[in-house]
């Protein structure tokens, strides 16, 4: 194995479905949270992945986790599959950053106790490195040693996202899940950590997984960008590939919701219909047909093949010229 | 948007709130002002605990009996909100004002229907017939895009996704035809696709009924969008006004300047690129608070800086900051750049 030939993180078709209880007298239906996910992340990548609430982004963080497993399907660490045995080697190098500062951090330890922990549970060094590292890493994050008696409490929503930042690079991963990390943050605030993880990426040679809603935060920090839609990754591309050529209708619509601080524009017109369908019972073809504006006959029948172009991969039959001459036909 | 030139719906000057907490008195919301005319709307931003929610609050005569604002005046429509007994302000709450809450999950009450609380507002206050609030709520589920809205009626909170939660929300908001409506973050919850759905579908009934909005947010892009004139708070105070377009035009406090610099603008930011940050945490405002308030955080405070603030006002008189410097230290960020 080497690492300059397989990626650092690899997901293959991987697929995740729950069993959903419909009430008491009911049968239990399935739910395809994850359909047959392919990505790869070399070192140093971010990969962003958007999407909508309930189109799996936080199930799949889960699963490279660790936290569940795939139904089907198969997750690589630098070309070895991960599985159940050692889920303590995969904490080592891959670390999560959650969303909400507020929940993530107990409330009842001090945050020496909060960082160190990951060394503790893997038993690194005594006591005395233990504090060592934990103070390099408070260092790192912009946190003075000062703060370490405190609890989550006594600190702001920025210094709480700092010590979970700290939380997750005292073991030194090479692969840091961040699932939303600034969206409870305000915007002053946000800009500071989006800094600071931009900061660490460059100074570890860290790969991120960056999970946000927010297109403009993604096209800021992402080197690619994965979007998803119900539990599919329905476009894929480099970061300039997907903002200078938005191709799926979808990518479109997300990109076109983005809010930008411009008087002169208004409030945009998505052209999307309004209901996210459910992932228990989704549309058939395209699962994206209901709310699409180009949808066809075709779309609603037959579900789009993925296809890898120049520009990336794709799951649209607008952009595969087989079925773009069928539909002309119809 | 058609915006009046007749008086003010809404006036309020020398807006104060006090809070007694137990090592001192809060000073939550130090003397500001604003109105707004028929058809217009205002956007107040700010970050956490800026006071946003609390002026909404105080307007709305939410704020409970422990916190008592004051007000020179704050007059809604030829009515002192402030003076007004109980009976006129039951009158005039939700019904001619009406507030669309940021999390609709709690502030939908889980236990009754979604037709029971759509109608619990117009049955109050309309006089109207149980059949006649019925059809009306129909009407307006129908107008905030929900399908199916004779049976959505019978439904549950818990039933409805986050975004059909919210358009109830402003349904309800609707019903009794308010002439100023309140939203406090109204799309923060929400995807960004539903948040501009949500936005559209605000702006285009304020048009088509009229009201005037108050829409309280943290999203500089929402207010570019949606606003007509910006009120920034911070730490209690304004410390910018003015029409929409020449805020962003010229932002004339360092507040507002490090604000816009914190936003990735695509297409205008460098990929990657060292965002602006504004170092620092919002001061405690408990026990005396004096001179410019932000001065703990900017790079340009001077000692003038912990005494009075002028105002400095365009030449038309719209567009006003408060700082020592009378260009808000524009030019010397540029002398820097």
């Amino acid at each position: 194995m080497s690492p300059s030939n397989s990626p650092v993180l690899e997901l293959r078709d991987v697929t995740k479905v729950y069993t959903v209880k419909q009430g008491l007298m009911g049968k239990p239906k399935s739910l395809t949270a994850l359909n047959g996910i392919s990505l790869k992340l070399d070192a140093g990548d971010v990969l962003g992945l958007v999407g909508e609430s309930g189109c799996g982004k936080s199930t799949l963080a889960k699963i490279l986790l660790g936290l569940e497993a795939p139904t089907s399907g198969q997750v690589l660490v630098e070309g070895k599959p991960i599985g159940g045995e050692n889920r303590l080697q995969l904490a080592r190098r891959i670390q999560p950053i959650f969303q909400d500062p507020y929940s993530s951090l107990n409330p009842r330890k001090s945050i020496e106790d909060i960082i160190a922990l990951p060394l503790r549970v893997h038993k690194v060094g005594d006591e005395a490195s233990r504090l060592k590292k934990v103070r390099e890493i408070l260092d790192v994050v912009g946190l003075p040693s000062r703060v370490l008696t405190n609890y989550p409490s006594q600190m702001s929503g920025g210094q709480r996202q700092r010590v979970a930042i700290a939380r997750a690079l005292v073991m030194r991963p090479e692969i840091v899940i961040c699932d939303e990390p600034t969206s409870a943050l305000d915007v002053s605030v946000q800009s500071q950590i989006l800094n600071l993880l931009g900061d660490l990426r460059r100074e570890f040679n860290l790969t991120y997984l960056f999970i946000s809603h927010d297109l403009a935060v993604v096209e800021h920090l992402a080197t690619k960008v994965a979007v998803m839609y119900l539990g599919q990754v329905v476009e894929e591309n480099s970061v300039d590939g997907l903002f200078e050529e938005t191709r799926h209708p979808y990518s479109k619509a997300l990109l076109d919701s983005v809010l930008t601080p411009e008087p002169d524009l208004e409030v945009p017109d998505t052209q999307l219909g309004m209901a996210y369908p459910n992932p228990i019972d989704p549309p058939s073809g395209c699962h994206f047909h209901p709310r699409c504006a180009a949808a066809t006959d075709l779309c609603k029948q037959q579900a789009p093949r993925e296809q890898f172009t120049p520009y990336g991969r794709i799951k649209c039959h607008l952009h595969d010229a087989d079925t773009v001459s069928k539909m002309t036909k119809v | 948007m058609t915006v009046s030139q007749e008086n003010p719906i809404l006036t309020v000057k020398n807006l104060t709130i006090d809070i007694p907490t137990d090592t001192g008195t809060l000073h939550a919301v130090r003397g500001i002002d604003f109105d707004l005319k028929r058809g217009e709307t205002l956007c107040i931003v700010g970050e956490s605990g800026s006071g946003k929610s609390l002026t909404s609050l105080a307007v709305m005569g939410l704020l409970g009996n422990a916190i008592k604002p004051r007000a020179d005046v704050m007059d809604f429509d030829g009515t002192a909100l402030l003076d007004a007994n109980k009976r006129t302000l039951r009158d005039i709450r939700g019904a001619r004002i009406s507030m669309i809450f940021q999390e609709p999950m709690t502030s939908l009450n889980p236990s009754y229907t979604i037709g029971d609380q759509l109608m619990e507002a117009l049955l109050i206050h309309g006089g109207t017939s149980r059949k006649a609030a019925r059809a009306k709520a129909v009407e307006l589920l129908q107008k905030v895009g929900i399908t199916a809205a004779e049976s959505r009626l019978s439904q549950f909170p818990h039933q409805l996704s986050g975004g059909l939660r919210q358009r109830v929300m402003i349904a309800m908001a609707l019903m009794c035809e308010p002439e100023l409506i309140i939203a406090d973050e109204p799309t923060t919850a929400l995807d960004v696709t539903i948040q501009a759905q949500i936005l559209r579908l605000l702006v285009d009934l304020q048009a088509e009924m009229g009201m005037a909005m108050i829409l309280i947010t943290h999203d500089l892009g929402v207010v570019a969008r949606v606003a007509d004139k910006v009120a920034v708070m911070y730490a209690g105070e304004l410390v910018e006004t003015g029409p929409t377009a020449d805020l962003f035009a010229a932002p004339s406090h360092p507040y507002t300047r490090g604000l816009l610099n914190c936003i990735p603008l695509p297409g205008k930011t460098e990929r990657g690129a060292e965002l602006g940050t504004i170092p620092g945490i919002v001061p405690s405002l408990v026990g005396d608070v004096s001179g410019c308030t932000f001065r703990t955080r900017c790079a340009h405070a001077t000692a003038a800086c912990r005494g009075d603030i002028p105002r400095h006002v365009t030449t038309d008189g719209r567009h006003a900051f408060r700082c020592v410097d009378p260009q808000g230290f524009a030019h010397s960020q540029e002398a820097q750049a």
